[in-house]
């Protein structure tokens, strides 16, 4: 799939799989964000796995990325859920105060496409 | 008494300054053997506030500094911009509140993953904050 940020996109099955392993400052946010709702359009996709195992802090501007990209892809009918947060990363979050509560998340990606699985199964969207 | 064992003075003008001071944190604390735990909270706390300098204060600098005490390592950093400062610090300090693109949880969330942190700041004289962690033994 062509990209114009720096971070993969690729497709498994009917979800996307994407794997942040760079520091999202704005312009990279940005693209990636645009990135993952081009690929959403063309490939119809009604899932999307974005693991951030590689991400060795999450401060609350990264947060609010994610959990904005998350409801992006919710407007194009894609279901998104967040994998591989460091148990580091998520006791800084909570002791932050931030709350990570519009985005659905998983231990590892192979959770995160199971439960991608589960959701087509049940027949929702 | 700590006693300052080392320091390094950095830039913060652009967004790849703010992950440069990150990382020299992060590199300093895996050195001086905070866990992983210590090390999350005090390179989170740099990226909120080193994204604060440059964000709401038009850019500036940091001052890390490696203290000892004798039995514990520290590591203290100091941000400092000439920005527009802060008129309202209780309402900031309380969180919620947000002047820009942060959610407001900046300042409130930093102060509660280090063990110190001072703020001066007034308007029309820029925002200086320190903050400080230890290693537990």
């Amino acid at each position: 799939m062509s990209q114009r940020g720096n971070i993969p996109i690729l497709r498994v099955g009917s979800n996307l799989l994407t794997t942040i392993h760079i520091d999202l400052h704005d312009t990279i946010a940005e693209a990636f964000q645009e990135d993952v709702l081009v690929a959403i359009k063309n490939t119809g996709a009604k899932g999307l796995v974005i693991d951030i195992t590689g991400l060795e802090e999450v401060d609350t501007y990264v947060a609010r990325i994610l959990a904005d990209t998350g409801r992006m892809a919710a407007l194009m009918g894609a279901h998104t859920i967040l994998v591989g947060m460091r148990a580091e990363v998520a006791a800084t979050l909570v002791r932050m105060g931030f709350a990570m509560d519009t985005v659905e998340t998983a231990l590892d990606v192979d959770d995160g496409l199971a439960m991608l699985q589960a959701r087509k199964a049940l027949g929702r969207k | 008494m700590a006693d300052v064992v080392q320091r390094w003075e950095m830039p913060i003008r652009t967004e790849d300054d703010v992950i440069l001071v990150r990382r020299k944190a992060r590199m300093l604390a895996q050195e001086r053997g905070f866990d992983a735990f210590a090390t999350a909270a005090l390179t989170t706390a740099a990226s909120e506030l080193g994204r604060n300098a440059l964000v709401h204060g038009g850019g500036g600098g940091a001052l890390i500094e490696h203290l000892a005490d004798g039995t514990r390592s520290g590591i203290r950093i100091t941000f400092v911009d000439r920005g527009p400062g802060i008129a309202d610090m209780a309402r900031v300090l309380a969180g919620g509140y947000s002047t820009a693109r942060s959610l407001g949880l900046g300042l409130s969330g930093t102060r509660r993953l280090v063990e110190e942190f001072d703020i001066e700041s007034a308007p029309g004289a820029g925002t200086k904050v320190v903050i400080c962690k230890w290693t537990r033994y």
